[in-house]
């Protein structure tokens, strides 16, 4: 299984029933494809759509009826359409239950840096600072370490994305929480010992007397 | 409201006008005028949109005429021209919360002066802005947004100018529909008073200034 697979099938896992649910762009948008069939999640689309559907067959996309990223997507009965003054304000007055983001890096204290590289890289924000200040539960998607580098640090030397701390990081290799303020080490993927976590992770990571193994 | 051409609504904007410009990735956003800005040259423009979409479609077009000096908005990333003319310094942009992004123009349209939000506390946006505490908690204070015009695609738009929106073209437009000096709308489809009722007009007909006519 690729690294992609591994983290979108265990995110799929922290949705309950009844959830709203914003998904950002990469990783995040696959774990809709692993949501179990009897649960009832709700999808929603930042730019104002709650109950988003597959990408239509070909031949049947319509040209209003699209993604955050401008790309054909279909709605599901019982879906709802809205301007982005409430789509924003689904988002920030903590009435999304769960948001997905991909991430750049996360510190010791899980904070989240995702939205720009100085000098390099500066796309704009969106809508990733409301979502982690908003929403119930923030879920950082992303592979443990890029390029041979740790993304979860000590301290982020990026900007940072909201001042508020993310609520669980889920990578190819582990599950870090964050209970007492501390990076905690949850779980590692099936076949990966803590030690091989612990030697590729810059951040101090606390780990409890019982690290469960990651079910996908 | 009055019906004008395309040609006669765009003459009335002066070039280093500030305007706003609904659409989401260029979904939802008034292509007919913005092919004319382009081909009346409406050069140093302020332009106030979410994105910049992407070369070729929605205000994608602007940048690829080179006519936006200052441009504020949440994301360019997906439109390498806009990210080159920003980098090269020739558009001054300014990056903002999606969330702050839409309630500054809805209190601009709302008379407040602007709204307290706890998104960008403890970051960069935070940087020259007022924190205020309410109740113990912070929030920056995000001051209104306004333009001199507002550019608005509906789905339906009838001969008063009362307005409905399709699906996800929604987004921006019936919020900057409410923000700006002049508000000049297209529709996909212009229709008899009374097909939209009552509960399903979303921008009210006295609004809207221009209504573009049918070629």
């Amino acid at each position: 299984m690729d690294a992609q697979t591994i983290i979108a099938r265990r995110v799929a896992k922290e949705l309950r029933n009844g959830d709203l649910v914003n998904l950002g762009i990469g990783i995040p948008t696959l774990v809709a494809n692993y949501v179990a069939s009897d649960l009832k999640v709700f999808f929603q689309s930042e730019n104002g759509l709650i109950g988003t559907g597959p990408i239509p067959e070909q031949g049947m996309a319509h040209p209003t009826l699209t993604d955050a990223g401008g790309r054909p997507i279909s709605a599901l009965p019982g879906a709802s359409t809205f301007d982005s003054a409430m789509s924003f304000g689904l988002i920030r007055g903590g009435h999304v239950d769960v948001t997905v983001l991909g991430g750049l890096q996360v510190d010791a204290q899980g904070h989240l840096a995702n939205w720009m590289i100085p000098g390099k890289m500066v796309p704009g924000m969106g809508g990733a600072m409301d979502l982690v200040t908003g929403a119930k539960r923030v879920i950082v998607a992303m592979q443990h370490a890029a390029k041979g580098k740790s993304k979860i640090v000590d301290r982020c030397s990026l900007p940072l994305t909201s001042a508020r701390p993310v609520n669980l990081v889920v990578t190819d290799m582990a599950v870090i929480g964050f209970p007492d303020g501390r990076a905690t080490l949850l779980e590692t993927a099936p076949g990966v010992g803590i030690g091989e976590v612990m030697a590729v992770t810059e951040a101090e990571l606390i780990v409890p007397e019982k690290v469960l193994e990651m079910k996908i | 409201m009055k019906a004008v051409s395309v040609e006669e609504a765009v003459a009335m904007i002066p070039a280093g006008a500030s305007v706003m410009v609904g659409g989401f990735m260029g979904v939802g956003t008034p292509e007919r005028l913005l092919d004319e800005v382009t081909r009346q040259r409406k050069t140093g423009l302020s332009l106030i949109c979410n994105d910049a979409a992407v070369p070729g479609k929605g205000v994608g077009k602007l940048f690829d005429a080179a006519l936006v000096s200052r441009l504020t908005a949440t994301h360019i990333g997906l439109n390498p021209k806009a990210q080159q003319q920003m980098l090269a310094n020739q558009i001054d942009v300014n990056l903002v919360p999606q969330g702050t992004f839409v309630e500054r123009i809805r209190a601009g349209g709302c008379g407040l002066g602007g709204v307290l939000t706890p998104t960008g506390v403890g970051t960069l946006v935070a940087e020259g802005k007022r924190q205020i505490e309410v109740d113990g908690k912070p929030f920056l204070l995000e001051t209104a947004l306004r333009a001199q015009f507002a550019l608005v695609h509906a789905f339906l738009a009838d001969y008063l100018g009362n307005l409905s929106y399709a699906l996800t073209s929604r987004n921006f437009n019936p919020i900057m529909a409410m923000a700006a000096d002049t508000v000049i709308v297209t529709a996909e489809h212009i229709v008899p008073v009374g097909v939209i009722a009552p509960d399903h007009v979303v921008t009210p007909a006295p609004l809207v200034d221009y209504l573009i006519m049918n070629g």
